[in-house]
Order: structure tokens, then C-alpha cells, then sequence
């Protein structure tokens, strides 16, 4: 979420000072790899291959597990996302108050699949496993923002202001 | 007595606007000079009414407060100490109005011992803990206690880990302890990752100084010079207000070199998970700690011996630290009064799902699942009918009727095909579906097993496709059979507690709600009106006036407006039954079956 907040500052390319800058601060310890990828990915918005390259290289870990790390771990991703950030809350809160329905309408509005970011790069569309927010169900996290007691209805209109 | 306005600032009262209040609050109470204490703080438990404003001494609960209404608030509740009836809790069963905190049905059955601070403490000022009694445990398990007497104590006290399996901590702790190593770890586990619960988060959102303080004593007692905290990354205020109180408990001398002048040191960092529900798993969390994807590994030796970078490490859940302080203090005594024979103390529960009363709350162990749901949590939403409660997360199972008087505890749990996991309660009534949700279960954790081991990977996946079948309609009877016997070869076979536990939710369903099961096999009929397949949509003629909203609200224009006061016509063969007419019709309409 710490990515989100960030949003409108992430750099279309990538600048190896900045991702040098990231694995100074961390010592260039191998153990603080997840760490490091987090912070890689607030700054991007996701993990650039030339990044993950250079983190690769100068931690002197092996591509394969540096991708094994990017790959394993759900809050990676190794695609652009775009402008804006919708997660689904899919906990078993949500779930049982209708969150697939909510999931559905906004992959129809959006013409997306959940996993996957508009052609317009406007917009990513993911899930997430519960927020904690349960007495909001269902939820969805738009851009760090929670937007609870959603219908479909409600749902669709989430989308409105962006128009 | 001082005045305080205490503004719930937890996740829930939060998205609901408490944070606007709470800039109103402050403003005019500098405007107007007010001698009150403002306190912006972790959650009060009672999400469903959010936000909720406790004004102190008395205790006055307003509930569903907005931002308009606090000049209100100052003027005559903080200034004159009038009560305004309009923002009181109406209690549902009798339609009174109620005043005070104490006296609302959902706080009454509670015993809040562990989340009562969360209410009167900001989570960001290390004072106002110190204020309420925080640290006096530390200070006493330093200067007047040895590491072998605090042991001595958490053993006698009884208490289980909160975090799923209940194993007795003071054992883990007499593990470690004994361990030999030249350098030890104390972790702290929060990365709660069971869909449903959200203790936890609150813990640490709210009062992030009683579990260090619990850490540190934990860390004394085994011999740990380095501490961890792992918090799930989808919590980004527990990451923020525990790394503030780390920093004010090492400016103190609470943590650091020589804690509180003893020959006793520790340091502790906070590491933020990737959001891979594995990481719960100690093995798993340790190999994330380490940098690397979190796979689990057997344990045929123990972490307590050999965990993190191959050194004795112990790891407790946040919850069961933050109780260890409480046992210092009041000693085992007082803490095993509490509670069962098997499990001793109170537990924090997050009440959600289809229950009026949504929200996290602390009960002593051993009261009954019908005190839980209909005493404290008001019973089912929208007056319908009770079907299963859900404990334990992706590793429990669902409870029917017929067994809401079993006392809640770890072991009564166990035995009936569930388990106590981190805490949460989901509430599903008739319009669930219980093969929906093995379903969902099943879809859970194929997606997050990490592939390592063949009964787990590709068992649950086999799992899921039955139930899948079940679900679409296109399954036989056999299935159920196979059904079983997979799972039970899943539970046998799998490396970790994931896949160990992960036929729980289909067996237990299966043992309970079998009929539903054959409905969708036999039938082809989803009794609850829930499995896409086998479920129509349908426009109930005599409700419809025909005002157009759900021929607006369709997708895929299925329907057809037939003029005013006419009902609407909905073609079946072009339905994809999304469900958008129905949320839209507010006439009920629109009807499933």
C-alpha cells in the first residue's frame, strides 16, 4: 500500500543511483532482498527487470533468486501498474457479503481481468486475500483509500470520478 | 478527573470519516480553550457503529459520529455535560437508548484485558501507556525476577499461542531457552493472514507498546539479543505507529544496551512481509526474514534450535505477547483463574461475516458459541436464519446449529472437525452456500500453497476441481467419497501446516452440511441461491412498477422496460447473472433461485 501513496511521482525509467541509493540503506545485506524489492517497488510502482538486474548483480545473489523473491510474494509484481490502484478485498468477510459480484462488475467497467491494468495504464485491478476491514464489507482499497458497504451498483460508481 | 474525548482512529472508524472528526475535535478545542485530553486511538472493538466517540470520565458512548456533529459535542456533551440522545447506541433488542460505554450489550460479556487499553491510549505517545501501568511488568521481570522465574511463571500460567496451533508458550520458551547458540532471536509474529481476522492488526495499531513489552520480557527470559517484528504488508499503520514506539521505548531505555540498568540488552526491527499467507508458518516467516521466498521446511529439528540464519529463534504471535506482560504483573495465578481447564485466559475474536454486531472482541475462554454470536454479537443481520459459524481461518472449519452451546476453547474447538487458529469468527446464515465456501477455501489456498511438496500442490488442486464440479453442477455422487479420501491423504501427506490442515473447511462442510452437497449433485440445485450455474434470476411481476432501475443497471441489457407501471421482462438466455439487478431493485423484485 506504502506504493500507492506514491503514485503520481514514479519515474518512467529506471535510474540506477536511485536503486544504488535504496541498496546502500540497506546495507547491501542478501537478508534484507524482500526489503529492498519493497522499496524498489514503492518508487516504481512495480519491479522494473533492469532493477531487479542490478539488485541481482550488485547483492551479488543470483538473478533466479532474486525472481524466485519478485515472483513468490503477492505484493510484487513484475508488470507496470497504472494510475490508480483498486484492490478487492476477497476475505472470507467480504466474501460471503457478495465481494465476487463486486470483483465481477469492476473487471466488466474496466474490461480488465483482475491481475491485469487498463490499456490506458489508468487503472491495475487486483485482489487481495482481507484488508481487516471486515466490518466494511465488502471493501475495496482505491488508492490506500477504503471504500466499504459496496454493491454492485456502488461499486460501479467508484469509477465515475475518474471519467 | 480529567475529560477526555476518545476518538476510535482504528481501520474501520477511519474509513468511515473518524479522522475528519478528529481534526474538527482538535481545532475547536483550541478555539474555544477547552481543558479536555483528545485522544485519537486504536480500535474500540465496536467497528459496525463506527466511528464512535467516548467522552471520559463517565464514559459517554456516541456511535456513528460524523464530523458535523462534533461543535455539538464540545458545546454540550464536553463543555455542560449534557448527553445528546440522537448519537447514542439504540440497543436493537429492547429499542433503549444507551448512555454509557459499560453499559452496551456488546461490551458487557467481554473481558478486556488485552484490548481494554486500546480505548484510552494513544498508540503514538508511550506516556500515556507508562500511564496505564505499561511497563511495570518489564521492570519487575528485570530487577526482581530471573530469567528461569519468568519461565517458571509463563509455564504455571498455562497460556497457549494465540497465532493457530494454541502450543504452550512457556514450553517454546523452555526450548529456546535451553538451546545452545551464541546469538538468539525473539520474533514477534503479525502477519496475519487469515482472511476474517483482524486482532492482530489492531494489537499493533492500537498498543504496540504491550507487545515489545511482552517481547523484551520474552527475550530476557530465553537469552535473545535481536528481535524482529514481522507485520503483513498490507497493514501500513501497524508498520508506522510500531516503528514510532520502538524508537520512544529505546529513547526511555526500554530497549537497547543494559534495558533499565540490568546486564539485559536487545534490539528490535520491524520487517514488512510480502503478502504470502505462508509467512504465518514459523519456517516460512524465518526464511522471509532471510531474504528469501518464504517456503517452509520440515521441522525435524526445531526453530527453537535451528531457525532463523540457522540460530535458536523463538517466535510468538502478538497477541499471546502481549498477554505475557499481564502474567508478570498478576502473576500465573490470577491468569489461569481465567478461562478452561485446557486453555487459560481471554481471546480476542473478530466477530464478522453476516452478525449485526461486526467487530473484534475479548471474551474469557470457555463461553459458548451462542453467547458469542447472539449475546454480544446481536444475533444474524437482517433477521435471517443462522447457518455457521467459520473459526480458524483457511485451516478451520465451519460449525453448524446444532453445536452453538460448545464452550470456546482450543481444544473443544479441535474436536469438532475446527480449530481456535488467530481468532476470527465468520457468521454465514441461509443464504451462504456451504459448497461455495469449501469452494472458496479451496481457491484460497491452492493459490497460496508454494508448490514445494506434491500432496499439497497438487492435492488441493485436485480438491478444487471437484468442488468445482459440485458447484457447476456436473458432479457425481462418488466424488463425495473421493472427496474424502483425497483430503484425508492431503492432511497425512502434506510438509506444513498448510496443507496439513488445508482439507479442513471441504471436510468439515462435508460432515455437516452433506445435504447441501447432494442438493448440487443430485437436484443441481444451490439451495442458498449462491453457485452461478445453478441458480436463475427472476422478476417478481406483482413487485415490479416498472421504474427501469435494474434495465439501466444490466450489462448486458437483458432486460426490457415495458413502459410505466408495467413489470420488466428479463430474457434467460442472454443473462449472465452478474447479480447487478438485483443490488439495484430495492423492491425486492428481483428474485434468485
Amino acid at each position: 500500500m506504502s506504493s500507492s501513496t506514491r503514485l503520481s511521482a514514479a519515474p518512467e525509467t529506471v535510474d540506477s543511483k536511485q536503486i544504488l541509493a535504496i541498496l546502500d540503506r540497506f546495507h547491501r545485506k542478501e537478508g534484507q532482498l524482500v526489503a529492498i524489492l519493497q522499496e524498489v517497488q514503492a518508487l516504481h510502482r512495480y519491479l522494473p527487470r533492469e532493477a531487479l538486474d542490478l539488485v541481482s548483480s550488485e547483492l551479488n545473489v543470483s538473478p533466479s533468486q532474486v525472481y524466485h523473491v519478485a515472483t513468490f510474494f503477492r505484493a510484487f509484481s513484475l508488470k507496470p501498474r497504472g494510475k490508480h490502484l483498486l484492490q478487492v478485498c476477497l476475505g472470507t468477510a467480504c466474501h460471503v457479503r457478495g465481494a465476487v459480484k463486486i470483483k465481477e462488475k469492476l473487471e466488466e467497467k474496466l474490461c480488465v481481468q483482475a491481475g491485469e491494468t487498463t490499456e490506458d495504464r489508468n487503472f491495475t485491478l487486483e485482489t487481495v486475500n482481507c484488508v481487516g476491514a471486515c466490518a466494511l464489507g465488502p471493501v475495496v482499497v482505491l488508492d490506500g483509500q477504503y471504500k466499504g458497504k459496496l454493491d454492485t451498483d456502488k461499486a460501479a460508481q467508484l469509477l465515475e470520478k475518474f471519467k | 478527573m480529567t475529560l477526555t474525548i476518545s476518538v476510535c482512529g482504528g481501520t474501520g472508524c477511519s474509513a468511515q470519516g473518524s479522522g475528519d472528526m478528529r481534526q474538527a475535535f482538535e481545532s475547536l478545542i483550541k478555539e474555544k480553550g477547552v481543558k479536555a485530553k483528545l485522544l485519537f486511538t486504536g480500535c474500540h472493538g465496536f467497528c459496525e457503529n463506527g466511528p464512535l466517540v467516548v467522552i471520559g470520565p463517565k464514559k459517554i458512548f456516541y456511535n456513528k459520529v460524523k464530523a458535523e456533529d462534533v461543535p455539538e459535542i464540545v458545546e454540550k456533551t464536553v463543555l455542560r455535560g449534557e448527553v445528546i440522545e440522537r448519537l447514542l447506541y439504540v440497543d436493537p433488542a429492547t429499542n433503549k437508548r444507551v448512555v454509557y460505554e459499560d453499559d452496551v450489550p456488546f461490551y458487557q460479556k467481554q473481558q478486556r484485558l488485552i484490548f481494554g487499553l486500546n480505548g484510552k491510549i494513544d498508540p503514538t505517545k508511550i506516556e500515556d501507556y507508562i500511564a496505564a501501568g505499561g511497563y511495570k511488568g518489564l521492570e519487575k521481570a528485570l530487577q526482581q525476577m530471573t530469567p528461569q522465574g519468568v519461565l517458571e511463571e509463563v509455564k504455571k500460567s498455562g497460556i497457549r499461542g494465540r497465532g493457530g496451533a494454541g502450543f504452550p508458550t512457556g514450553l517454546k520458551w523452555e526450548a529456546t531457552r535451553k538451546a545452545h547458540g551464541d546469538l538468539k532471536y525473539i520474533i514477534a509474529n503479525c502477519d496475519e493472514g487469515d482472511p476474517g481476522a483482524f486482532m492482530d492488526r489492531s494489537l499493533m495499531e492500537g498498543n504496540p507498546h504491550s507487545v515489545i513489552e511482552g517481547m523484551i520480557i520474552a527475550g530476557y527470559t530465553i537469552g535473545a539479543s535481536e528481535g524482529y517484528i514481522y507485520i503483513r504488508n498490507e497493514y501500513p499503520l501497524a508498520v508506522q505507529n510500531t516503528s514510532v514506539a520502538l524508537a520512544q521505548a529505546e529513547e526511555i531505555g526500554f530497549l537497547g544496551k543494559n534495558i533499565l540498568g540490568s546486564d539485559y540488552s536487545l534490539s528490535i526491527t520491524v520487517n514488512r512481509g510480502g503478502g504470502a499467507f505462508i509467512c504465518g508458518e514459523s519456517t516460512a516467516l524465518m526464511a522471509s526474514l532471510e531474504g528469501k521466498a518464504g517456503e517452509p521446511r520440515a521441522k525435524y529439528i526445531h526453530t527453537s534450535e535451528r531457525g532463523l540464519y540457522d540460530r535458536p529463534s523463538n517466535l510468538n504471535n502478538v497477541e499471546t505477547l502481549a498477554n505475557i506482560p499481564h502474567i508478570v504483573n498478576r502473576g500465573a495465578g490470577w491468569f489461569s483463574s481465567v478461562g478452561t481447564a485446557g486453555s487459560k485466559g481471554t481471546k480476542i475474536f473478530s466477530l464478522v461475516g453476516k452478525i449485526n454486531n461486526t467487530g473484534l472482541i475479548e471474551v474469557p475462554m470457555g463461553v459458548t458459541l451462542r453467547e458469542i454470536i447472539y449475546d454480544i454479537g446481536g444475533g444474524i443481520k437482517n433477521n435471517k436464519k443462522f447457518k455457521a459459524v467459520q473459526t480458524g481461518g483457511p485451516s478451520g472449519g465451519c460449525i453448524p446449529e446444532s453445536l452453538l452451546d460448545l464452550k470456546v476453547d482450543f481444544d473443544e474447538l479441535a474436536r469438532a472437525g475446527s480449530m481456535m487458529g488467530s481468532g476470527g469468527m465468520i457468521i454465514m446464515d441461509e443464504n451462504t452456500c456451504m459448497v461455495d465456501i469449501a469452494r472458496y477455501f479451496l481457491g484460497f489456498l491452492a493459490e497460496e500453497s508454494c508448490g514445494q511438496c506434491v500432496p499439497c500442490r497438487e492435492g488441493i488442486k485436485r480438491l478444487l476441481e471437484i468442488v468445482t464440479n459440485i458447484a457447476e453442477g456436473k458432479a457425481e455422487m462418488g466424488d463425495l467419497d473421493l472427496l474424502e479420501r483425497l483430503g484425508s491423504t492431503v492432511c497425512d501427506a502434506s510438509l506444513c501446516g498448510l496443507g496439513q490442515t488445508a482439507p479442513n473447511p471441504v471436510l468439515s462442510t462435508l460432515k455437516y452440511f452433506r445435504d447441501e452437497y447432494v442438493a448440487h449433485i443430485v437436484d443441481r440445485k444451490c439451495p442458498a441461491g449462491v453457485c452461478k450455474s445453478l441458480i436463475r434470476y427472476f422478476i417478481v411481476a406483482e413487485n415490479c412498477p416498472g421504474c427501469g432501475l435494474c434495465v439501466k443497471a444490466c450489462p448486458v441489457k437483458a432486460i426490457t422496460f415495458m413502459g410505466k407501471k408495467k413489470p420488466v421482462v428479463l430474457d434467460q438466455d442472454m443473462c449472465t447473472k452478474c447479480g447487478s439487478c438485483f443490488d439495484a431493485c430495492k423492491l425486492k423484485a428481483v428474485e434468485v433461485r
